[in-house]
């Protein structure tokens, strides 16, 4: 599984995009933010944020943290838009 | 005849001119052109730039879909949009609509709706850099976008 980060989850992680495997148990966006915030200090100090931070899976939005991640090849994660 | 849209998302700067040539080209059915270039604003004299960051494939993606929907809804005659990523110094342009028609309500009202949708569902993200120093910072997103974009969905 391929994750992206932009803006400044992108700066604060130091990391762009990475390749991880996903334990059997995390099955949707919110089980991903679960497992995020745990994997060490500086991933539980940004992904304590989760409220505002957005997702896309495959390049498209979503909405709904209880959105599958079955067939996600890319899961972006980032701030809120501000382009235009 | 579907209307296609012409996105492009570049760092290099644009030509006004030469984009409204590009979508009218030898189209004789337009009579309106609605315009909206997006300029990278001093702030007071508080910055020195604006830096846009992108999701590469997405953002060119969903500009297309909110574009057709655009031509759709208003029955457009054609709809060019840019957006640039990349450092942008104080007076440059950042971001190109524009949507032509047969007459000028559907023109503003095209370019105004696929301006509103840019700005809350194009995955692009804006730091400041500060005039002066060596500071910058993101960009909040603004509920007031977020209520511009609300009022399209009210007229539906």
């Amino acid at each position: 599984m391929k994750l992206v980060y932009f803006a400044w989850l992108r700066e604060r992680l130091n990391c762009g995009e990475e390749t991880v495997e996903l334990p059997s148990n995390v099955a949707n966006v919110s089980d991903l933010f679960t497992w995020l915030a745990k994997r060490d200090e500086l991933f539980a100090s940004v992904f304590e944020h989760a409220d505002i931070i957005q997702v896309a899976i495959n390049q498209k939005h979503v909405q709904d943290r209880s959105t599958s991640l079955e067939g996600a090849n890319e899961i972006a994660l980032f701030p809120p838009m501000t382009g235009g | 005849m579907t209307i296609e849209p012409i996105i492009r998302v570049q760092s290099d700067e644009f030509s006004v001119d030469e984009e409204v040539k590009q979508l009218t080209g030898e189209k004789a059915d337009i009579g309106a052109v609605v315009t909206f270039t997006g300029i990278c604003r001093e702030e007071g004299g508080r910055l020195s730039a604006l830096e846009l960051e992108h999701y590469p494939g997405m953002a060119e993606a969903e500009m297309t879909v909110f574009a057709k929907q655009a031509i759709e809804r208003f029955n457009l005659q054609g709809l060019l949009a840019i957006h640039r990523y990349g450092k942008i110094d104080v007076g440059k342009q950042i971001v190109l609509v524009a949507a032509a028609s047969r007459h000028r309500q559907a023109a503003f009202d095209g370019a105004n709706y696929f301006m509103d949708y840019l700005k809350t569902n194009a995955p692009f993200w804006k730091k400041e850099h500060a005039k002066n120093s060596e500071q910058s910072n993101w960009v909040s997103a603004r509920d007031a976008d977020d209520h511009a974009l609300s009022k399209w969905s009210k007229l539906d």
